[in-house]
C-alpha cells in the first residue's frame, strides 16, 4: 500500500539523468549558437544603447518638455498634463532622474518591439483558426510561467545584460499586445466587413481600411497592458544586469532598506501611472466617434 | 459606359443549400425533394430553390418576403457575397459564379454597388471619406473622389454634414450616406438589401421619394429588397414575391394586386391601398365609338386614387381615359372606381378559409 500514500514517481536516477541531459544539450546548443545568436541580437543592443544614451544625455527640461508634450497631444486634458509635469518633477527632486530615464527608455524599445512582433502574430491569428489554436497556448504559457524561469536559457545563450534583459521584459509583455490584436479584429463588425467586401476591396485594403482602424482601440488597450507588464517586469530585469529603477529596488531588498525600496518604487509606480494615463486618455480619444449616439 | 448598354441582369435555376456538403442534393431538389424532408433527412437547409429572374437594365426589381424567405440570401448572390450551389447568374451577359478571385473584385467595385439595412457605414471615417470608400478601393486620386462624393451628398441633401461622423447623424441620414457611398461607385447595378427596413415610417416616405426621384436621372438596375408590401408596390417596376427560398410570384404592382397567385400572396395584398397600385384601365369601361367629346379627360396609367381625385372636384358625369396619343380608350365614372377599391373586401368574404383569419 506504499505506493497508495506516496505518489510512486520516476526512479530518481532516470530523473536526474533526464534533467542533465536535457541541461547538458541546451548548454551544448548555447555554445555552438550562442554568438550566432547574440550577433543576430545585435541591432537590438545599438537601438537600446541609443536609446538609453538619449533619455540620459538629453538635458532634462528637455525631456520633461517632450513628455509632457506628448502628454497633451495624446490626451488633450490639461489635468493629465499637469499629473505627468509633476510626477516628474518629484522624480527629478528625489535624485532618481538618471535610473527613472534608463527605465523609459528600456520601456520604450520594449513597447516599439512588443508592438512589431505583436501586432503582426495578431493579425495571424484573427485571420485563421488553426494559427489561435497552436499561439494561445504558447500565450498562456509565456503569461502564466514564472518570469524567474524564462531568465534562466536567456540568460544562458545571451549572458548578463541589456538585451537579455529586453528579450525576457518582451516575453513577459507581448502576450496581451498579441491577444488584444487579435480580439479586437475579429470583433469588427460583420456588417462593415460585408460591405467592405461588397465594394471590392482585396485583403490589403480591408485590412488596413478597414479592421485595423476598428481594431484599434482594442489595440491601444493592448498596448497599454504590454507597457505596464513591461514595467512590473522591470525590477526582475534588473537581475540580470537591466539598469534603472530596478537595481536599487533590488539592492534595497538585499540590504533591507527600506526608504530606497519605497522611493525607487514610488517612481515605478509615478511613471507607469503616466503611461496608463496618457495611452488610455489616447485610446478614449480614438473611440469619441465609435458611440452609438443615435438609436 | 455611355458607349455600352447595359444587359441587365439575369438569374437562371439558381439553388442554394447550406450545409457542409451542398452539391449532391441538389438533384434531390430538382427532383421534388422538399424543405423539410431535406432538413430533417440529410441536415441540409434549403435556401433557395430554381430561382428564375430576368431584370432589365434601367428598372427596379423588388424582391419581397418575409424573413427567412431568402431575399437577403438572394441579394447576395448577384455581387456572389454567397455562393450558389448550383446555377447562373449574369449580369450584363457574363456569370458571375465563374469569376475568379480577381474578376469579382473588378465586377464588384465597378459594376455593383450595395446598400445595407444596417448602413455598415464606417465609424471612424467622416461622412465624406465614407461616401468616397467605392471610389477609394477603386484606386481614383483623392481630387476626382472628392468631386464625386460632393456631388452625390449634395443631392441626397447631406451639404453641409461632409465632417461630421456617421454617429452624430440620425438613421435616416447615414443611410443617405450610405445611397450616397452606393451612388458614387457609379454602377450600373445598385443592391439595395432592405435599405429602408431599419427606418421609421415617415423618414422611410422620404427615403423612397429620394430613390424614386434619383432614378429618374440616373437610371440604374436597382435591386431592392423588402419585407414591406407597401414599398415593394411604390417602388418596384417589377416585383418578386419570395417564400421559403421559392419564387411564388413575379409582376407588376398591379399583377400582384389583382391577381394574387395563391393565399399567401392574397394575404399580403389584402391590406394594401389599392387606390395607389390600380391604375384606372383596369377598371374602365371600353371606349364606344363616337362618344368622345373633347371635355375632361384623365390620361391612361393614372391611379385609382388620383382618377378620384380628379372626378370628386368635377360633376357626376363619366370621363374619358386617353393614352398616349391622346385617342380615346374608355370611360370611367365614381362609381366604378369606388367599386374597385372596396372590392377586395368582397372578394374576401366569398373566400371563407382568409374570411376567418380576419
Amino acid at each position: 500500500m506504499e505506493w497508495f500514500y506516496k505518489f510512486p514517481h520516476m526512479d530518481d536516477d532516470a530523473l536526474r539523468g533526464l534533467k542533465k541531459a536535457i541541461d547538458e544539450g541546451f548548454r551544448a546548443f548555447t555554445r555552438s549558437y550562442g554568438d550566432l545568436i547574440e550577433n543576430l541580437f545585435s541591432p537590438l543592443q545599438s537601438f537600446l544603447i541609443a536609446a538609453d544614451r538619449f533619455m540620459t544625455q538629453t538635458p532634462w527640461p528637455v525631456i520633461i518638455l517632450i513628455i509632457v508634450a506628448i502628454a497633451w497631444f495624446a490626451s488633450r486634458s490639461a489635468k493629465v498634463v499637469l499629473g505627468c509635469l509633476v510626477t516628474l518633477l518629484l522624480i527629478g527632486y528625489f535624485d532618481m532622474w538618471d535610473d527613472t530615464m534608463r527605465t523609459v527608455s528600456m520601456i520604450f524599445v520594449c513597447t516599439v518591439l512588443s508592438i512589431a512582433i505583436g501586432i503582426p502574430i495578431g493579425i495571424l491569428m484573427a485571420r485563421s483558426d488553426r494559427v489561435q489554436k497552436i499561439v494561445s497556448p504558447i500565450l498562456d504559457v509565456m503569461q502564466t510561467m514564472p518570469s524567474f524561469v524564462y531568465l534562466i536559457p536567456v540568460v544562458m545563450l545571451l549572458g548578463i545584460g541589456k538585451v537579455p534583459g529586453l528579450i525576457a521584459v518582451v516575453i513577459y509583455a507581448i502576450p496581451p499586445m498579441i491577444r488584444l490584436t487579435d480580439l479586437g479584429i475579429r470583433l469588427v463588425d460583420k456588417d462593415v466587413l460585408e460591405a467592405a467586401d461588397a465594394f471590392g476591396t482585396s485583403a490589403s485594403q480591408k485590412l488596413f481600411k478597414v479592421q485595423l482602424p476598428l481594431a484599434l482601440p482594442t489595440i491601444m488597450a493592448g498596448i497599454n497592458q504590454t507597457i505596464m507588464m513591461a514595467l512590473a517586469m522591470v525590477v526582475v530585469a534588473s537581475m540580470i544586469g537591466v539598469q534603472g529603477l530596478g537595481q536599487p529596488v533590488l539592492k534595497a531588498i538585499a540590504n533591507q532598506y527600506f526608504t530606497l525600496g519605497m522611493f525607487n518604487g514610488l517612481a515605478i509606480v509615478g511613471i507607469a501611472i503616466i503611461f496608463d494615463r496618457v495611452s488610455q486618455a489616447y485610446g478614449q480619444r480614438l473611440q469619441k466617434h465609435r458611440e452609438i449616439v443615435h438609436g | 459606359m455611355a458607349d455600352h448598354h447595359f444587359g441587365g441582369i439575369k438569374i437562371r435555376h439558381l439553388y442554394k443549400i447550406f450545409g457542409p456538403n451542398p452539391k449532391p442534393y441538389v438533384e434531390a431538389v430538382q427532383k421534388g425533394l422538399s424543405k423539410t424532408e431535406l432538413n430533417e433527412k440529410h441536415g441540409h437547409v434549403l435556401g433557395l430553390s430554381d430561382i428564375n429572374i430576368e431584370i432589365p437594365s434601367g428598372c427596379i426589381q423588388v424582391i419581397m418576403g418575409l424573413s427567412g424567405s431568402g431575399k437577403s440570401t438572394l441579394i447576395r448572390h448577384i455581387n456572389r457575397l454567397i455562393d450558389p450551389t448550383a446555377g447562373e447568374v449574369l449580369v450584363d451577359g457574363v456569370d458571375v459564379v465563374k469569376m475568379d478571385e480577381a474578376e469579382l473584385r473588378a465586377f464588384r467595385r465597378h459594376q455593383t454597388a450595395m446598400v445595407f439595412q444596417k448602413f455598415a457605414l464606417l465609424p471612424h471615417r467622416n461622412v465624406l471619406d465614407n461616401t468616397m470608400f467605392g471610389l477609394e478601393v477603386q484606386g481614383l486620386d483623392r481630387e476626382k473622389r472628392v468631386d464625386t462624393a460632393m456631388r452625390w451628398l449634395d443631392r441626397v441633401g447631406l451639404k453641409g454634414f461632409e465632417k461630421k461622423y456617421p454617429n452624430q447623424l440620425s438613421g435616416g441620414m447615414q443611410q443617405r450616406v450610405g445611397l450616397a457611398r452606393a451612388l458614387s461607385n457609379d454602377a450600373p447595378v445598385l443592391l439595395m438589401d432592405e435599405a429602408y427596413s431599419a427606418l421609421d415610417p415617415l423618414i422611410r416616405m422620404d427615403m423612397q421619394s429620394v430613390l424614386l426621384d434619383l432614378q429618374k436621372e440616373i437610371k440604374k438596375t436597382i435591386v431592392f429588397i423588402t419585407h414591406d408590401l407597401d414599398e415593394a408596390l411604390r417602388l418596384g417596376d417589377q416585383i418578386a414575391i419570395l417564400r421559403d427560398g421559392q419564387v411564388i410570384q413575379q409582376g407588376t404592382s398591379q399583377e400582384i394586386v389583382l391577381k394574387p397567385a395563391d393565399e399567401y400572396v392574397a394575404n399580403f395584398v389584402r391590406e394594401v391601398n389599392r387606390g395607389r397600385v390600380v391604375h384606372v384601365d383596369a377598371v374602365m369601361s371600353p371606349h364606344q365609338s363616337g362618344a368622345y367629346h373633347g371635355g375632361k379627360s384623365i390620361p391612361a396609367g393614372t391611379t385609382i386614387e388620383e382618377a378620384m381625385r380628379v372626378l370628386v372636384s368635377g360633376s357626376d358625369e363619366d370621363v374619358f381615359i386617353v393614352g398616349k396619343t391622346g385617342e380615346p380608350v374608355g370611360t370611367v365614372n365614381l362609381r366604378q372606381l369606388t367599386r374597385a377599391m372596396v372590392n377586395s373586401h368582397e372578394e374576401l368574404q366569398a373566400r371563407p378559409a382568409l374570411a376567418g383569419v380576419l
